[in-house]
């Protein structure tokens, strides 16, 4: 019959219009920005910079190794590397970024720079809703507006950074168990060759354990 | 494009009949291009007598980009390519190079892939069918329908690679992160729904008499034409050629899973529309063959060097059937960290080089139809 296919899918729609009342399967919209979806905990947007403790500049975890800025596929970070150095969380003297600036118009959000940091410095934002009416200023993002704390990140990624937290703990346990078996064998050293004197200055401000500076 | 037709190298035919030739522009800026594209059309009446494809409007300069950075610098942008169908192409290119490395895949990432693959070209045929339906006439209704589940499998996308739609996700030697078991389960639970959707979407207008009248006969493709001039994908299988990438090279694993390849008779704008609507009935059963088989274990080659990639001297092309059509990545390296040459070989352009032969002799309304049912993302014709 004439007409038969064009009532057939007049009563599809209709089902999805009556449907859509009672089955939360039909209408999956919400009406934002007064309700939101949660983002998965997967979701990323813009990069920042982790710091542990409370001193952005002191906690920094960036070490300016530059390794992001090569890496990132448009080219949108920008670092100059620091003369002098700070130590990190193990104590280890390190460079840190005098300038480390994100053009966020340029950054396509695809997380190469975090899965190329060696040094869990640089995290993915879930924060979404960033427009500026300054394009110039306003997309230029500096180490000043780049930089959260730890606790941010643990809550915006819960899982991920239990697993970095947990990794860095490791990572300084073992670098403090290093350092006191190198000054114990320092002790047992100077104890057997130098004097008493010497050996006990020596123990009590002896630097950590040496280094080595990762390339 | 204006001023006198005179100018055109390309003469135009004498035509018998009374009328003026008329040129149109359609495009840039026309809602039909699905983008920024440009038809010039010449009309005698409402019948197109010439048609040419003008494109290059979103060229971004991909190839030349992806030969002066590392070959890990280069998986984000093939997202920008056909920017609906993420996955299938990081797919291509990191099958390219794995070619070229060497690089082996380990099993559970080669599921991943397909699933996450297969997820793809649902949303792009459901979202495809409902574009063509709109540049029909159909409001929108198809299209929404289409949508609303395309949100559902991009809801999934995040879930597991962080963004909806530049997913970013594969690499060479496996995928970036391991699935949870209950994403998987929210696969399973979405696949179980999709033949639902499909039923309401094909009984929505398949049998419609006004959407037959208007597609059976337009737009023939035949089949000697689409072989010679390259065609590939559900535009070539509409004119019934067998021929799919995933039977034909069977990469990845697909050489494990039972579904069929339908195929047109007539190579018309509906026997496209219903090759699209049966592919995606085939993709539940990859879907569900998948998710039964995946097996536990690492998604990354442990051996494989993300960063600092340096391939043997040699060249590689892989190539995957993408939701439009045989997606290839053409790879020399030189031994360095980039490649020598890369070069993309974009189903949705070759597939346009045969726009005109469809169109002649078409009226203009039609014309919207036969491009929508070729299957463009200007972001891969233009790259």
């Amino acid at each position: 019959m004439l007409g038969e296919g064009i009532i057939q899918g007049l009563v599809e729609t209709a089902r999805n219009f009556f449907g859509s009342y009672v089955e939360k399967d039909r209408l999956t919209t919400v009406q934002y920005p007064e309700e939101r979806h949660t983002l998965p905990e997967a979701s990323r947007n813009f990069p920042f910079l982790l710091y542990d403790g409370t001193d952005p500049e002191a906690g920094l975890r960036c070490v300016a190794c530059q390794i992001c800025e090569k890496e990132c596929p448009p080219r949108c970070i920008h670092i100059e590397k620091s003369k002098d150095k700070k130590p990190d969380f193990v104590g280890k003297q390190q460079a840190y970024p005098v300038v480390f600036d994100i053009d966020v118009a340029v950054c396509m959000s695809c997380q190469i720079c975090v899965e190329v940091c060696p040094f869990d410095a640089i995290r993915m934002d879930k924060e979404f809703e960033l427009s500026t009416s300054n394009r110039f200023g306003g997309l230029l993002w500096t180490k000043k507006e780049l930089a959260k704390p730890n606790e941010y990140y643990r809550k915006i990624h819960p899982v991920e950074a239990a697993e970095t937290d947990e990794r860095r703990e490791q990572e300084l346990a073992a670098a403090q168990a290093k350092a006191a078996a190198a000054e114990a064998a320092r002790a047992a050293q100077t104890s057997a060759s130098a004097t008493p004197g010497e050996a006990s200055g020596n123990g009590a401000s002896a630097p950590p354990a040496k280094t080595v500076v990762p390339q | 494009m204006s001023g006198p037709v005179v100018d055109d190298p390309i003469a135009v035919k004498p035509i018998a009949g009374p009328g003026e030739i008329m040129e149109v522009s359609m495009g840039p800026h026309h809602p039909s291009t699905h983008g920024v594209f440009r038809m010039d059309v010449r009309l005698d009446g409402e019948r197109v007598v010439r048609l040419k494809p003008v494109f290059g409007y979103l060229h971004r300069n991909h190839e030349k980009i992806a030969e002066h950075g590392a070959y890990l610098a280069s998986i984000p942008y093939t997202d920008r390519l056909d920017y609906l169908c993420s996955m299938t192409n990081n797919w291509g290119y990191v099958l390219a190079v794995e070619k070229l490395a060497g690089i082996a895949v380990p099993e559970r990432a080669e599921y991943i892939r397909v699933i996450v693959g297969e997820l793809t070209r649902f949303q792009n045929h459901a979202g495809l069918i409902g574009f063509l339906l709109q540049d029909m006439g159909a409001s929108g209704t198809p299209l929404m329908y289409a949508f609303r589940e395309r949100e559902k499998i991009l809801d999934l996308f995040e879930a597991l690679s962080g963004a909806r739609m530049m997913c970013n996700y594969m690499r060479f030697g496996g995928v970036r992160v391991d699935c949870s078991a209950e994403w998987l389960d929210e696969v399973r639970q979405l696949v179980g729904r999709l033949p639902r959707f499909l039923d309401e979407f094909e009984s929505l207008l398949r049998a419609n008499e006004i959407l037959m009248a208007r597609t059976q006969g337009v737009g023939v493709l035949p089949r000697e034409l689409a072989i010679s001039a390259g065609v590939t994908g559900p535009l070539l299988r509409a004119s019934g050629v067998n021929y799919d990438i995933r039977k034909v090279d069977k990469y990845g694993i697909y050489d494990r899973f039972d579904f069929r390849v339908p195929l047109g008779d007539h190579g018309d704008v509906y026997d496209r529309y219903m090759v699209r609507l049966l592919e995606l009935r085939e993709m539940l059963k990859i879907l569900e063959q998948a998710l039964r088989d995946i097996p536990e274990g690492p998604v990354m080659d442990p051996k494989t060097r993300l960063r600092g990639l340096r391939p043997k001297a040699g060249e590689a092309y892989g190539r995957i059937e993408s939701p439009k059509g045989e997606l290839g990545f053409f790879l020399i390296s030189d031994g360095t960290g980039n490649p020598y040459r890369y070069r993309v070989r974009p189903p949705s352009m070759i597939n346009l080089t045969i726009l005109e032969d469809m169109c002649l002799g078409q009226n203009i309304a039609d014309v919207v139809i036969i491009l929508g049912s070729v299957d463009i993302v200007l972001g891969e014709v233009d790259r």
